[in-house]
């Protein structure tokens, strides 16, 4: 649920800078490499890198190696993710739920603490610690 | 923790949500209903939550309403059916910018070994209701660069 959160932030966050959408619209075109992407531009190679490397995290590209250049490739499953008239909804109901979590952990903490002063054991007072639950 | 799982089924007026909590339900079903609890988790952590009424029994109203930095409000009210249990709770659902589109909603609570799964189920009156309603985001959940980024992403998805 936070993954999924954090990956349409990813995404949103790439497809907020104008030169990689205009990368993300040359690749529609096909795969890369590096020196194609960048001839379009007023930058430098490693800054198109940079670019290249947001995109490849947001999992909006992949990179492979063919000889001496690395071509970039357009992914297009985290784009279906995260369309489109579904997102704002669910990136509603994900940001809620996540803050549900934390409110959750602080009141069963707070349970637990009020519990150790009374002296009493509760196996409702114990919090299991985050992460561990199975599925 | 269990990732959120969303149905939109096309040509159905409804969306279905499933989410699992690490708590007992009644500890979930506190912070669903009492309204100090519920104003520190619904709703983006941008805006600030106000509750002016969480009436709680059969034929009860509730209005609520998110504001964001910039004093810009969304409103939202409805009523209770019948009687809220630990296994759920039934209620209407208007957006005050949009009088007379009402949802039915039902939160269900079903624990397992300590967890809990919140279940949701909105019924809309039509399916274009239902599409207006989760296109503008929860309403309060959007702004314009964002759905500007969608319309981008609609773009990109057609042509990729």
């Amino acid at each position: 649920m936070a993954v999924a959160a954090d990956r349409l932030d990813a995404v949103f966050g790439a497809l907020a800078d104008p030169t990689r959408r205009a990368i993300l619209a040359r690749l529609r075109k096909g795969e890369a490499t590096v020196g194609e992407l960048a001839a379009p531009f007023h930058v430098s190679q490693p800054a198109i890198s940079r670019h290249l490397k947001v995109l490849e995290h947001a999992g909006l590209i992949s990179r492979t190696r063919r000889a001496t250049a690395r071509l970039s490739r357009l992914r297009a499953e985290p784009l279906r993710e995260a369309t489109v008239w579904l997102a704002g909804y669910r990136a509603f109901w994900e940001e809620s739920y996540e803050r549900l979590d934390e409110l959750l952990a602080s009141l069963q903490e707070h349970e637990g603490e009020q519990e150790e002063a009374k002296g009493r054991t509760h196996p409702r007072g114990r919090r299991r610690p985050k992460g561990r639950r199975t599925p | 923790m269990t990732e959120m799982q969303i149905t939109a089924a096309p040509g159905v007026p409804q969306v279905l949500t499933s989410r699992t909590f690490d708590a007992p339900r009644e500890l979930v079903y506190r912070a669903f209903t009492e309204p100090d609890l519920l104003v520190q988790w619904l709703g983006p952590r941008r805006y600030t939550m106000t509750i002016d009424r969480y009436d709680l029994r059969d034929g009860g109203t509730w209005r609520y309403v998110h504001v964001d930095d910039a004093g810009n409000e969304w409103g939202f009210h409805g009523v209770f059916h019948g009687e809220a249990t630990l296994d759920g709770i039934v209620q209407t659902f208007e957006f005050e910018g949009a009088p007379g589109h009402v949802s039915m909603d039902t939160v269900t609570f079903e624990e397992t070994g300590g967890t809990t799964t919140v279940r949701t189920n909105s019924v809309f009156q039509s399916v274009e209701a239902r599409d207006a309603m989760v296109e503008h985001g929860m309403a309060s959940g959007m702004n314009e660069g964002y759905e500007r980024l969608e319309e981008l992403l609609g773009k990109l998805v057609a042509n990729a």
